[in-house]
């Protein structure tokens, strides 16, 4: 049951991100992508993380696509963009793919043997991950707060018109 | 249960995608969302260690990743605005102010 949940998943995950790959439009892309990120969500709940799965779901595959839908509409370029970059890049991004996913395999094949299996108990409950947010990890956690809160006013910085009183 | 192998491998098929998409893709909002089809290939592979290690600190970096994700994609989003605005274009190739 697990094994088969988690074909179907990676299959529609890796089909997700393909056709965002494929697709001409920027729209039909970004909705390509949140596909790919909910089935990444559950993903992470095959893997015991139910709180991660969550937050995923809801600020991954919601808030931040949603964020880069809304800039696309505002935006709003005609339909696509005409396919006019030489093959040869094509060529060359494909050949530099083929040995990336190669590299990562070997790197990968060598040390998965002394890893282990995903199997027992459950470890990452809300309650369990909140108690580490707020003892052991609460300095990145103030840190990563104070980053929200100056990408928040950089961001308006930056996007509001000038000469405006 | 299922092997880790799976999901290192879903994990590393993903960041290879998204590499290639990067390099594909033209104008800047997709390469930018290639971006972040890399940042969760490496979240799932967070996740994935962190279940067969048995600890949840893998999850909790998971989870400042996520966040650190979301500030990058406000900025990000404001900076390809204000190019927009300046150059009616968000083109890669158009780009090139500080081509030598």
């Amino acid at each position: 049951m697990g094994v088969f949940l988690f074909f179907l998943l990676a299959v529609l995950c890796v089909g997700g991100v393909l056709g965002f790959i494929l697709s001409r439009n920027q729209a039909h892309s970004a909705l390509f992508l949140v596909l790919a990120f909910t089935c990444l969500g559950g993903l992470f709940g095959l893997l015991d993380a139910p709180f991660i799965a969550a937050v995923q779901i809801i600020i991954y595959a919601g808030a931040i696509m949603v964020l880069f839908i809304f800039v696309i509409m505002m935006i709003n370029l005609e339909q696509g963009i005409a396919p006019e970059r030489k093959r040869w890049t094509l060529g060359l991004s494909a050949v530099l793919a083929v040995f990336l996913l190669v590299e990562l395999a070997l790197a990968v094949r060598g040390t998965l043997g002394t890893l282990g299996r995903t199997g027992g108990e459950t470890i990452g409950s809300p309650t369990e991950l909140g108690r580490l947010l707020f003892t052991d990890y609460l300095y990145p956690f103030e840190i990563t707060s104070i980053l929200i809160v100056a990408a928040l006013v950089g961001a308006i910085v930056l996007v509001k018109k000038e000469g405006k009183e | 249960m299922i092997p880790l192998g799976y999901f290192i491998g879903l994990s590393v098929l993903l960041f290879v995608l998204g590499v290639a998409a990067f390099f594909i893709k033209r104008d800047l909002m997709t390469m930018f969302m290639a971006v972040e089809v890399m940042l969760n290939a490496a979240n799932l592979a967070f996740v994935a260690l962190a279940k067969s290690a048995g600890s949840p600190a893998g999850q909790v970096i998971v989870f400042f990743v996520i966040t650190v994700a979301a500030a990058e994609a406000a900025v990000g989003l404001a900076i390809i605005l204000l190019v927009f605005r300046q150059k009616k274009s968000i083109k890669a190739e158009e780009m090139r102010l500080m081509k030598g």
